[in-house]
């Protein structure tokens, strides 16, 4: 029992022995906590409107001051992060299984089916991100439903051609071949004996591209083509700071340090993560 | 070489075609008449009908996308809706602006990262190669338009040393730069990180070589073998990296544009967006997706007469 329980703690220990790896641990904690605690920690409603209050600078009653519209920006940073994350966590999951699909079909399937999916992930890779961002935007109109589908047309080609290198490299192999000789159909062969062989990498590669997301996700609402007001959302922060940002330079620290914060710890978790669990990635193509 | 050249050229090709019709069907899907929304609400039903016909929108879908797809290859976007004039033209004006962000960008990325990275390599283990390690890996996470933001609160609002919106004077160069110092860090930051890392690492694998040995062994001072003999190899595997970093430049130049007010293609979509224009928005995503695909393509072709294994991949 007590050797079961050192197991399933060893790789928490061995990230925290990385001086980087606890700091990303930490960092990551702290967003997500802010972001759980959100109702309980924040004495304002976010999206309360108070003209009295507008554009107090930072003090004991407004932690960040507050902004154009009296809004307390603390509220708004820590409900900010619910966004944040709920989006990197939807949209990465739904990457993820979409990659999964098609980087198997593509790698398990037809030769011509493999080339024909290949150019599309290439041709889907060669739109500069910022530029498919804005096309989209222009077809759904600002939502964060576009922004879920920038994200996912941005990471699927990436994830399914590594799924579809490594179904390639399984799929001659003789324990596949041995499942299919005992009469395992095609469905059977993917789930049970190269999935479980293939999501690994994929996983640390995916906490790797949470920073992306989520700079995605500010980055369109910053420029106010994501998330639609009154939501709060850091990058919505931004927008409603920077028009301000002679006199009222607390609006955009308030907006943006959140964001540096979660990308840094997400990058320095995703990188220790890697080092420790699988150099090989280091440099991926 | 001659193979692999056609290849690559050939899928440059059906990328860029395919960008088109992705292009052509938003366009096509977009909610609204376009001639209507050209005209504007106070126009008369003959004005839209005569519009139409003349933006050929009275024709089949697969004609309209044909003569879409014919002109597009030939460098004819159609015209703008607000003032009419070509989009091509409109948007080659303002390319200019953005290929110097980019270029700005890459000064900051080499100066900075090259020297960085060596540094490291030379200190390697000590609390230096830690430290530019960290700072690596941190320049790369955080959006560059976060950066972008900030360095115009630090270095233009509240220093007041650098200038903080529009690209300066045409005629005054020194002004030209200084309007650029700011935008191009932001674009190019994250690059140090990138730069950095990949010099450290091909720096290690050069200075364990044999030439190096033997420089060692004939008594060279130090300083010339790391920047005579080793730097000038291991700086090879970065100029490959750039490729992938000028494409990756170009979207942090959009937010880039948009935070200093800086003319370019980026402000231009951006604004062509806010105000409907979307002959403009579909001519602009289209000319830096051409841009984007031209200098994979070259950069992967300098990578295929590098190394002969990547052509052997293809």
């Amino acid at each position: 029992m007590s050797a079961a329980v050192s197991d399933a703690w060893r790789p928490v220990r061995r990230l925290l022995a990385e001086p980087l790896g606890a700091l990303g641990i930490a960092l990551v904690l702290l967003v997500i906590g802010g972001a759980v605690l959100a109702d309980w920690l924040s004495v304002y409603e976010p999206s309360r409107i108070s003209p009295r209050d507008r554009f107090q600078g930072p003090s004991w009653t407004h932690l960040l001051g507050t902004d154009q519209l009296g809004r307390d920006l603390f509220s708004r940073v820590l409900h900010g992060g619910r966004i944040a994350l709920s989006v990197a966590l939807f949209s990465t999951a739904a990457s993820l299984a979409i990659g999964v699909v098609l980087g198997l079909i593509a790698g398990y399937g037809p030769r011509w089916l493999d080339n024909l999916m290949l150019l599309l992930f290439d041709s889907i890779k060669s739109f500069p991100t910022v530029m498919l961002a804005l096309a989209l935007v222009t077809l759904f109109g600002p939502s964060l439903t576009a922004v879920v589908v920038v994200v996912v047309l941005v990471n699927v080609p990436g994830y399914a051609r590594i799924i579809r290198t490594q179904t390639l490299a399984l799929k001659e192999s003789e324990f596949v071949t041995a499942a299919q000789s005992m009469g395992a159909g095609t469905a059977r062969v993917l789930r049970v004996h190269i999935m479980p062989n293939v999501i690994g990498p994929l996983l640390i590669l995916a906490s790797m591209d949470i920073p992306v997301v989520i700079a995605i996700e500010a980055g369109m609402s910053f420029l106010g083509l994501g998330v639609r007001p009154p939501t709060p959302s850091w990058g919505a922060i931004l927008n409603d700071g920077f028009t301000a940002i002679r006199d009222t330079p607390w609006i955009v620290i308030a907006g943006g340090l959140p964001i540096i914060l979660t990308t840094l710890g997400f990058t320095f978790l995703g990188e220790t993560l890697r080092d420790v669990f699988d150099p090989r990635l280091k440099g991926r193509g | 070489m001659l193979g692999y050249t056609l290849k690559r050229l050939g899928l440059a090709v059906v990328i860029v075609s395919l960008a088109m019709a992705i292009l052509f069907v938003m366009i096509y899907l977009i909610p609204g008449d376009p001639a209507a929304v050209a005209l504007g609400p106070r126009a008369t039903e003959a004005m839209r009908e005569s519009l139409r016909v003349k933006m050929g929108l009275d024709q089949p879908v697969w004609v309209q996308f044909w003569n879409f797809f014919t002109r597009a290859w030939t460098g004819d976007l159609g015209n703008e809706v607000l003032s009419d004039r070509p989009v091509a033209q409109v948007v080659m004006e303002q390319l200019p602006h953005t290929l110097a962000l980019i270029a700005g960008g890459m000064v900051w990325s080499v100066a900075l990262g090259i020297p960085l990275g060596c540094w490291a390599a030379v200190k390697r283990g000590s609390w230096a190669d830690r430290v530019v390690g960290i700072v690596s890996v941190a320049v790369i996470a955080v959006p560059s338009f976060v950066v972008a933001i900030y360095a115009l609160l630090i270095f233009a609002v509240t220093l007041r040393w650098l200038p903080a919106i529009g690209a300066g004077d045409a005629g005054d160069l020194g002004d030209r730069l200084t309007h650029l110092i700011l935008p191009s860090l932001a674009v190019g930051l994250g690059w140090v990180g990138y730069i950095a890392r990949m010099v450290r690492a091909s720096m290690l694998e050069v200075l364990e070589a044999q030439h190096i040995r033997t420089a060692r062994a004939f008594g060279l001072p130090e300083t010339m073998i790391t920047y005579r003999y080793a730097l000038t190899i291991a700086i090879l595997p970065t100029v490959t990296l750039l490729g992938v970093g000028i494409g990756q430049m170009l979207s942090s130049a959009v937010f880039a544009e948009i935070v200093f007010a800086r003319p370019g293609v980026g402000k231009l979509v951006y604004d062509a967006i806010l105000t409907r224009n979307y002959p403009l928005v579909t001519g602009a995503v289209l000319v830096t997706t051409v841009l984007f695909v031209l200098i994979n393509l070259l950069a992967d072709l300098l990578i295929g007469a590098l190394d002969p294994r990547v052509r052997s991949r293809f």
